[in-house]
This record gives C-alpha cells, structure tokens and sequence, in this order.
C-alpha cells in the first residue's frame, strides 16, 4: 500500500473540524488509523484556548458558568482562532463574538463587560509609565491651558456602557466574596487606568466621560469642556480634571 | 534508589570511567555545558501565584524556568515579578510558542520578541520543542508532531540555524511527547535528534516524562530510547506528569498533562538518563492544578536527591 503523506494543512485544518475523519497517514503503533489518538491533539487545541479565554475574561466565566462559557469559547476558538502564539493577545474580538452570538442576546450587558475586562488586560500589561505629574499643569500659564491637549497613558481606556459593568465586574472577578449590589438599570462609565503595577477601575459620572473621551481622542481642552458642558449644564471643569489626575488617565500636557 | 546498580545498567568496562569523568568534572571537554549559570540542580517551573512565597521563603532552588511567552507584555507586574527574581535565582527561558517544526518560515516577529527577552534577561538556559503549532497564521497553541523525513529535518536544521542567529546563543530543543506516528517518517526520532544536533550545533533537552509517555504510545522501549540518547548535547532535563488514557482498542495512552507528581516509572527513567548523562539542570513542570508551593518545592527536591544518590551510586560502582 502506497504511504500516504500529511501536510500540515490537512493536520491543522482536521484540528479545527471535530466531526471530519482524522487525515489518512496518522497511525497508532500497528499503523492502524486512530482517530482518539488524533483527538488528543483536537482536544487539546480547544481546551487550552478556552483555558486562555477564561483567564482574560474571569468575570464573563463567572456569569455563564463554566460549562456555559466552555461551550461558548469552543464556538469562538473555532471562528477566531489566534493569530499570534503570544496569547495575553488573545480575544479581541471576545466581546463583539458575545454581542452577535443570538442565545446571548437576552443578556447585553455580557459583550461590555468583557470589553471592560479586555481594557483590564491591556492595562495590566502595557509599558511602564508614569502618570502626569499635576503640578507640571499647574504651572502652565492660565491663558496656555484651553489651547493644551493630553497625551493618553498607554494604559488608559474608556468603556462606556448603559449597563453597571464595573459593578458587574466587581461581583464577578475581583470581590466575589463581598456582597456587591447591581442594578441593571443603571449605566455606567469605567475609566480603567494603571499609574503603576495595578490596574484602576474608576467609575466616572456621564459628563465627565464625555470630557475625558475627547480629551483621550486629542481635542484641546478648551473643545472638551465645551462640548461636556453643552451635554450637561452641571458639568464642572474642576471636578472632571481631578477625576483625570487622580486616575492617572494622561502621561503628558502638549502647549501649544 | 539503589536500583540502577542492581539492574545492572551500567555500561561495563571503561565506560564507567566516563561516566565517573562526566560525574566529576563540572565541565568536560566533550561535553560543553551551554548552563553558563543554571547549576546542575533540581528547578521549578515559575508560577505567578508562587512568586510571593518564593522570595518571601528564599526557598532554597537551583533555578526558575518561565514560559517565554508569558513575559511578552511591555510591562507591568510579569516583568516586575520577573526581575525580582532574576535578581535572586538563575533562570531558564522556555520558549512554546515559535514553531520550529513548521512547514512555513519563522514569525520573525515572535522571533526578535524571544531575542529581547534573552537579552533583558540573560537566561542560563534558552530552549524551545521539536514541535509546530502555527500554520498559515493560525496559532494552535499544541505542540503537534513532526514527521520524520528529510523534508522536516532540513526544514528544522534551517530554522534553528535562523533562531540561533537571531538570538546570538546555543539553543536546546526538547524532545516531543506524542500520540501518533507518521506514515511517511522515514528515520527515527532519535536519528532525527542526533542529525539536527549535528548540523546545527544546538543542545537537547531532554523531556524524561516526554520519552515515556511516547514510548507507551508507541509501543518501544524508553530505555533503549535513553540509551541511544546523545546524552553529550543535553544541557537540560524535564519532568513532569502524565494523565492516562486508552486508545480506540483498548491500548494505554499516555498524555503529557503537567498536571500532577512525577510517575514512579519516569522517576527509575530519570535516576537511569542521569546515571549516563551526568548532574544535569533538572526541571520539574507542573503547569496545570498547579498545587500549592510546598507540594512543588518537594517534587523538586525529591530530583535533587535522586540525582545526588544516582551519581554517588555510579561513582562507587566506577571505583
């Protein structure tokens, strides 16, 4: 009998399909095909990448419940395999996975709340940074300041959702033990930041979040306040900037 | 363990001498060691919710080894952790991710991220598996068989060539566990192993749990197996556990799970590969149910001790 040769291609391509034939040419010891022996490699491919998933998305494996989210990050492992063998990379494309999965779609505030734990992640891991010292914009002159701009920290991220995702997040990951009280009505706003080793997760009131957010996109200070105090008229300049200092959302002021 | 003597596995003869010269001397003209600071002791491999325990206790181990691809954020609390304890122990950098067994070029990306970290770090000991786990892009995150033919064995010679390049050092490659075999293999693994070794100048390292389990599944000998060993090129050794299972008819299948003690039987494998190859850097894995430190910290001792009474052993049996 002819040998029959396995490219990777076939190997790798069987990897993803459970219900296909393992590829001719994989043998056991009597050189007899063994589709369990091919199987371990399957298995291993799917349960190490939702072992990976879980552990960038704790808060989401705690709301589905493990043999829920199983199921769930072995339909994502199959569409969205990694693309990089650096897996702290892995699940991007998590949350928006979540938002279009139809048996989901009774529970929206799933895809915000792993979009605040992937901000997490990224925070966690980003390069060392100091935050922005506020006395060095105290002593920029009071004419200079409207004009100036913020340069983000690489750390930071704005997720801004209509659902109580930091207090989700909270119940779910970081104080399960601890009773936390979630209201689904309410919307909440995270800044997540990291001026140093740990990762902050701020909530923001919705004013200030919009200011933050154009000041995070690189509008001028004085186009930020405008615009937040035009969304609301209790908007305050002063309280908003301290959320931002306290945080460690910025690492540098740009004057013109 | 006097097991070894008793068994008689001890080449006869001159051998011994070699062996005792092996024993003795830290370094040894055939046996370049490429551990400039990695000590031929029992080590652990790193875990994060170990790290605090570790320095706190000053917990008496000859090295750390870490998953290369753990540390390859820009920052943060992993490289902190990390050069705190590089700072206090030498340090193994294990790479799982590049796929040398592929059919497709290095990710050249992944290949300077492993340069930096050797750089910044400065491990004793840098290696990475007979093994792929990326096609076309594709990261399988497994390390998936290799057949045994000419085709891969240039293919593998070339991309060590490259790596070792890139990353200015000597790199061991780990033996593979496997589950499965390749109708088109046309040498065996081990004239795979001593082939690449040859042109390339790379080191081993060798898995003692990965050669059994292969050699259950496979049906040979893991003795045999350590006997043709190029043990002259291995600079580091690997233990682990295994979980086991049973194939379509029946037949055991052993499955390279880190996920609990070290057998019995890769322990007697192990007192038997050092017996040959000498005091070599020896890791133990344990990388799944990762237990609590001290469960870890006596595995590791349990490798010191048996390589210090399987060395003594050989010494009295070459006098």
């Amino acid at each position: 009998m002819p040998v029959s040769t396995v490219s990777a291609a076939e190997f790798s391509s069987a990897l993803l399909k459970p219900d296909e034939a393992a590829p001719r040419g994989i043998v056991g010891p009597d050189g007899d095909i063994s589709p369990k022996r091919f199987n371990v490699y399957r298995n291993n491919v799917v349960v190490s990448l939702s072992e990976a998933l879980a552990q960038t998305f704790p808060a989401v494996q705690n709301l589905l419940g493990d043999e829920y989210f199983q199921a769930l990050a072995r339909a994502f492992v199959t569409v969205h395999p990694p693309q990089s063998p650096v897996l702290l990379w892995y699940g991007a494309d998590f949350p928006a996975f979540l938002e279009a999965f139809p048996p989901l779609a009774g529970y929206p505030y799933l895809a915000d709340v792993a979009r605040l734990e992937w901000a997490w992640l990224q925070a966690y891991h980003t390069a060392d940074c100091g935050p922005l010292d506020p006395s060095v914009v105290v002593a920029i002159a009071p004419e200079q300041l409207g004009a100036a701009r913020f340069e983000p920290h690489p750390a930071s991220a704005l997720i801004v959702s209509e659902f109580p995702i930091l207090d989700l997040v909270r119940q779910n990951r970081f104080e399960k033990n601890d009773t936390v009280s979630v209201d689904l009505k309410q919307p909440q706003q995270v800044l997540v930041t990291r001026p140093e080793l740990d990762v902050k997760m701020t909530f923001v009131q919705h004013s200030n979040a919009v200011f933050m957010d154009l000041l995070l996109k690189g509008r001028t200070l004085q186009e930020a306040a405008e615009a937040s105090a035009a969304a609301d008229p209790e908007f305050s300049l002063s309280g908003a900037l301290s959320d931002c200092f306290s945080s460690g959302a910025f690492k540098d002021i740009i004057v013109q | 363990m006097n097991t070894l003597r008793d068994g008689g596995y001890l080449p006869s003869g001159g051998n011994s001498r070699a062996i005792l010269e092996r024993t003795l001397k830290t370094t040894s003209p055939e046996r370049p060691r490429p551990a400039a600071d990695v000590p031929a002791r029992a080590g652990a491999g790193l875990k994060s919710e170990h790290i605090e325990t570790v320095l706190n206790t000053s917990a008496d181990v000859g090295f750390f080894e870490v998953h290369a691809e753990n540390y390859m954020g820009d920052g943060g609390r992993p490289h902190r952790q990390l050069e705190a304890m590089r700072d206090r122990y030498p340090l193994s950098l294990h790479g799982v991710g590049l796929s040398i067994g592929g059919e497709g070029t290095l990710d050249k990306a992944h290949l300077a991220r492993l340069a930096a970290l050797n750089k910044r770090y400065a491990p004793g000991l840098f290696s990475e598996h007979l093994a792929w786990s990326t096609h076309d892009t594709v990261y399988y995150n497994d390390l998936l068989p290799v057949p045994y033919d000419t085709e891969s064995l240039n293919r593998v010679c070339d991309h060590i060539d490259e790596v070792q390049d890139v990353v200015g050092r000597q790199m061991l490659l780990e033996n593979p566990s496997t589950y499965i075999a390749f109708e088109q293999s046309s040498m065996s693994e081990l004239d795979f192993l001593k082939q690449v070794v040859a042109r390339t100048g790379c080191g081993l390292l060798l898995d003692v749990n990965n050669v059994y389990v292969s050699a259950i599944n496979h049906e040979s000998c893991p003795r045999d197996y350590l006997n043709e060993f190029p043990m002259e090129a291995v600079g580091e050794i690997h233990l682990g556990g295994h979980a086991p299972d049973t194939d379509d008819h029946g037949r055991p299948l052993l499955i390279d799970a880190h996920d609990r003690e070290v057998d019995d039987a890769v322990w007697s494998l192990y007192a038997f590969a050092i017996e040959r190859a000498g005091a070599v850097p020896t890791l133990i894995e344990w990388d799944n149910d990762v237990p609590s430190w001290p469960v870890l910290l006596e595995e590791v001792e349990a490798a010191d001790r048996l390589m210090q009474r399987t060395l003594s052993a050989s010494y009295k049996e070459a006098m």
